[in-house]
């Protein structure tokens, strides 16, 4: 693999104006959306130094998100891993418990100043659905989310949690009936009624500016986390750990990071029943560049190009692509990408639960089962911030079914 | 010049208008395409715009979609949709066709790889609906070399920058989107498109054809006569799904009498 690290000196200044990162990113849609898209790069732009509008995002996260979220020190893990000192980052304590809900925070707002009274939102796990029929919920908004039809089967907390906050759930029943056929028809649904809809992108993916806003209102776990760790240790993480699906938490934990070059990062794709096979979720670690869902990054397809189904035991990691800022980290070796089974997800779910008494949400379970790997490696006196992106919650039907339970 | 710009001259010259129907390569089977094509220049098209099927359609309705599905479901891929090119060929060497589709497919073949094989297929022009002209720099250059046109979207949302931006890349014709959503919707109001059509005209000297809900010959009518051409899609795609299980003939002598509809109705002086 290339390693192009030392030629980056400012890994903030990325993307360029067209919203590029390197080679990935940009903005692959149909001309319906330029305008929309041209609009909402306009308007992000205005406001994201725009004191009123900081400083509300800000307040929001503090007093309805809960912020900041915790930066546990997980001693027993440690001690029973034997390895690095273990840190959690604990967005599964945010409101809706999930780190999605700073994304949602911040484009409800953008979809308040832009006026428009409608907000949709596609979703897999049903983590982003939830926080956005959050939001729209607090600011009196209609709600439609797209949710495949099989993870609207293996999601029904989320689903039912979604109606009862006012939000019209719709199953998608084309293609692989998961997230990225959710994201097509959320996708028809803003081209279609793009006067008085926002389109509320739950991942750093999508055409340019999504990318860079949904990065941009999570890199408040970093932010945190660089600070919490400096007061609690005194010192910075050697290594930070997340789970990438789309890549919003990874991102978000990451970006704050990304110019201290000692720290190193990894995120964790879903492996699911092995990279051997077809049956995973591991673009990063399998796939390679194409143009999927707006941006060129990434993305895992047949030999004629057509887009995959992917494997995971866990919906919201469930997506044959990748933020493209993945891409471009990838690329040019700041960030290593690796994986995680179902199996060893299902594991480190069960062994946090036992060990600390925190049930992560099966995606961070997959960060969880590489930090362990990693703790051993890299020896004790280290330190390694682990991303528990949410809640295991929702999973717990999920992991209970697998146990043959059915509750 | 052209085999489009060919054809639009003909066109011109009998007072006439383009009818440009649209079918998914392979939908429903990949030996229904080759005959379905020769039935639609018989039945009264001027250029055929064949679509490569995708298993991510994200700008076309379920109609389009389902074809898509349809298509690949039976063993239909980019190699044999080109090839269907080269079979047509063979015995039609005047009407235009036009690739529509999306860029992954065709991003994994290499777009020089594709470009080359497109051109010796016969292929005339290309159609890539999630390329708007920002994101064209890898393949635009290529095609152009190569003599393909490209073509573009044009939607009600374009503003005049925009639109400025794309007459310059613009080859071929102009594909005028008649409406905001995606393919197969239902609503026209020929009166707005006339007003855009007017607009675009003092810009452009191109083609201006319109799609979008277009589904019957009255309207088609309607809308030929403002445009340089009428594009018709989901309505004959609807027709392959009601007749999908048939035989090539059957299928391609249903969709030819809708198309055949059309053609009298916009010929009607």
């Amino acid at each position: 693999m290339s390693n192009q690290q030392d030629n980056v000196t400012d890994y903030h200044t990325y993307p360029d104006a067209t919203g590029h990162f390197g080679p990935y990113g940009g903005r692959f849609a149909s001309e319906t959306l330029m305008d929309a898209l041209d609009e909402l790069s306009a308007m992000y732009t205005k406001l994201k130094d725009d004191p009123d509008f900081r400083a509300e995002f800000d307040k929001d996260l503090a007093h309805y998100v809960g912020r900041p979220s915790p930066l546990y020190f997980a001693e027993r893990l440690t001690q029973k891993w034997g390895g690095a000192d273990i840190y959690l980052k604990r967005e599964d304590l945010n409101h809706t418990g999930a780190h999605k809900v700073n994304n949602t925070i911040g484009q409800a707002l953008l979809a308040k100043y832009s006026g428009k009274p409608r907000v949709i939102a596609e979703t897999g796990a049903g983590q982003h659905g939830v926080a956005t029929a959050t939001v729209a919920a607090r600011l009196g908004l209609e709600c439609v989310v797209y949710m495949g039809a099989e993870d609207v089967e293996r999601q029904k907390l989320n689903v039912y949690r979604m109606r009862m906050l006012g939000a019209t759930v719709i199953p998608v029943t084309s293609g692989t009936q998961t997230l990225k056929d959710a994201m097509n028809e959320a996708m028809r649904d803003w081209v279609t009624n793009v006067d008085n809809t926002y389109y509320i992108i739950g991942t750093v993916a999508g055409p340019h500016p999504y990318p860079t806003l949904v990065r941009d209102f999570n890199s408040i776990i970093g932010r945190e986390a660089r600070r919490q760790i400096q007061e609690q240790a005194g010192a910075l993480p050697d290594a930070l750990v997340a789970c990438v699906g789309g890549g919003s938490n990874a991102i978000g934990l990451f970006w704050e990071f990304l110019n201290d070059k000692g720290v190193a990062m990894y995120g964790v794709e879903a492996g699911g029943r092995g990279l051997s096979g077809n049956e995973h979720a591991a673009p990063l670690s399998k796939g390679r560049p194409g143009v999927l869902h707006g941006n060129r990054t990434y993305i895992m397809a047949d030999d004629d190009g057509q887009i995959m189904g992917t494997h995971s035991v866990s919906a919201g990691l469930d997506y044959p692509g990748v933020g493209p800022e993945h891409a471009w980290l990838k690329d040019s070796g700041r960030a290593q990408y690796v994986a995680a089974t179902d199996d060893e997800a299902l594991d480190a779910f069960r062994e946090l639960t036992r060990t600390e008494g925190i049930m992560p949400a099966l995606e961070s379970s997959h960060a969880v089962a590489y930090a362990k790997k990693l703790a051993v490696e890299l020896g004790k006196g280290k330190r390694i911030i682990v991303n528990l992106s949410g809640r295991g919650d929702k999973d717990v039907h999920t992991v209970a079914a697998l146990d043959g339970l059915s509750i | 010049m052209s085999r489009i710009a060919a054809t639009f001259d003909r066109l011109n010259s009998q007072g006439r208008k383009a009818l440009i129907p649209f079918v998914t390569a392979g939908d429903p089977r990949p030996d229904v395409t080759l005959p379905l094509m020769h039935a639609l220049v018989e039945a009264g098209a001027d250029v055929i715009e064949l679509g490569m099927p995708f298993s991510d359609p994200m700008a076309d309705g379920p109609a389009i979609q389902l074809a898509n599905e349809r298509a690949l479901g039976n063993g239909m891929t980019l190699r044999k949709t080109l090839q269907i090119v080269t079979e047509f060929r063979r015995t039609n060497s005047e009407t235009p066709v036009v690739l529509m589709g999306y860029l992954n497919p065709v991003e994994w073949m290499g777009y020089e790889a594709f470009v080359g094989l497109a051109a010796e297929a016969g292929v005339d022009g290309l159609l890539m609906v999630d390329m708007p002209p920002e994101e064209g720099g890898g393949l635009v250059p290529l095609a152009k070399a190569a003599g393909l046109d490209l073509i573009y979207l044009v939607t009600p949302t374009t503003t005049h920058e925009r639109f400025n931006a794309i007459v310059e890349r613009a080859t071929g014709w102009i594909y005028y989107v008649s409406l905001k959503g995606i393919t197969g919707a239902k609503t026209l109001n020929v009166e707005e498109v006339e007003q855009k059509l007017d607009w675009m005209r003092q810009h452009t000297d191109l083609p201006i054809c319109v799609g979008f809900g277009i589904s019957d010959g009255e309207t088609a009518a309607r809308v030929a006569k403002v445009a340089s051409g009428v594009i018709v899609g989901s309505a004959l795609v609807r027709i392959v799904e009601a007749q999908q299980s048939k035989g090539a003939d059957e299928i391609s002598s249903q969709v030819s009498q809708l198309l055949g509809d059309m053609r009298s109705a916009m010929d009607r002086p």
